[in-house]
């Protein structure tokens, strides 16, 4: 049987790779698929937090919301790609200054 | 095939706690074969979608690490989040991601230069260092790990879950739903623009 910091060591590498990827990379799209990386490493440490204390589902059913708000989060965040795709030609983020001064 | 669920800890042993399960000669090796298997699987696509420079290899490592945490999922008694995990994930978010991709062909690729590289580079090294301390803290409480107990064969299961979802969580699980409708409704929205102008032009023909 695996220990629970064996998981929670993983997620937190994983939540590192996700948050450096979204500070690194200017491609929309790409710091869209980082923050997916980082709810699924989140996710990992819920449930593995859920099976040390099996008490409960608590934190099955918070990563079934979880799971719940990234399909949303995603669905709106792709339609904000297309619609800036529409205005600008491109999906680099550093392009975005429709609110400047 | 039962002995493997059992090493894996998939299957619970027998149900009299008196009577532990007994170790098989190959030991624990099995379960420890599984998780290092996944999570390599799983870091190996997560630096792939963070790193590669075409998106759509991007996605492509999104979904292999999606399926290798919906295996460790498996390990860790939480079959119905592993189901989830890949009905949802992989099965809607990256085809959607895909979709958008393929949608804004070529342009989808930004080409790379280095302007603002001290600032990006400096706020990553930032977090990775906070990370790494986090990590260090972690590698502590290694000395003494703690190995989670036994569980019954319902933990995890559609049955279970669904019956926290319907009673504790009702209210919750409710609002997601009108959540995922403000979504669909604000992306049709977003997406759509002023009187359909994607229609009329063909914008994204070029």
């Amino acid at each position: 049987m695996i220990p629970v910091e064996y998981y929670v060591g993983l997620s937190a590498i994983l939540f590192l790779i996700g948050g450096i990827g979204f500070l690194v990379r200017r491609n929309v799209l790409v710091a869209l698929m980082s923050i997916e990386v980082m709810l699924n490493a989140t996710n990992l440490a819920l449930v593995a937090f859920n099976r040390q204390h099996a008490q409960a589902h608590t934190g099955q059913v918070l990563s079934f919301f979880v799971i719940a708000v990234a399909a949303a989060e995603a669905a709106v965040g792709l339609a904000i790609v297309l619609s800036f795709f529409r205005l600008k030609r491109t999906v680099r983020s550093d392009e975005a200054d429709l609110l400047r001064n | 095939m039962l002995n493997l669920l059992l090493l894996l800890d998939i299957v619970p042993g027998p149900a009299n706690p008196a009577a532990p399960v007994p170790e098989t000669p190959q030991g624990p090796w099995m379960g420890f074969a599984y998780f290092g298997f996944c999570a390599v699987l799983a870091v190996v696509g997560a630096i792939a979608t963070v790193a590669s420079p075409n998106p759509i290899r991007g996605a492509m490592g999104l979904l292999l690490m999606i399926i290798s945490i919906a295996g460790l999922f498996l390990a860790l008694h939480a079959q119905f989040i592993a189901a989830i995990q890949v009905i949802v994930y992989a099965g809607a978010i990256v085809v959607l991601f895909l979709f958008v991709i393929m949608l804004l062909g070529s342009d989808a690729q930004t080409p790379s230069d280095q302007r603002g590289r001290i600032p990006r580079f400096g706020a990553a090294a930032l977090f990775a260092g906070l990370g790494l301390a986090a990590l260090t803290l972690l590698g502590r409480t290694m000395a003494k790990p703690k190995l989670p107990g036994d569980v019954g064969s319902d933990f995890g299961s559609i049955d279970s879950i669904g019956k926290v979802l319907f009673t504790d969580m009702l209210v919750p699980f409710e609002i997601s739903s009108a959540l995922l409708i403000v979504a669909v409704v604000g992306a049709i929205a977003v997406a759509r623009g002023k009187h359909g102008e994607l229609a009329e032009k063909g914008a994204l023909n070029k």
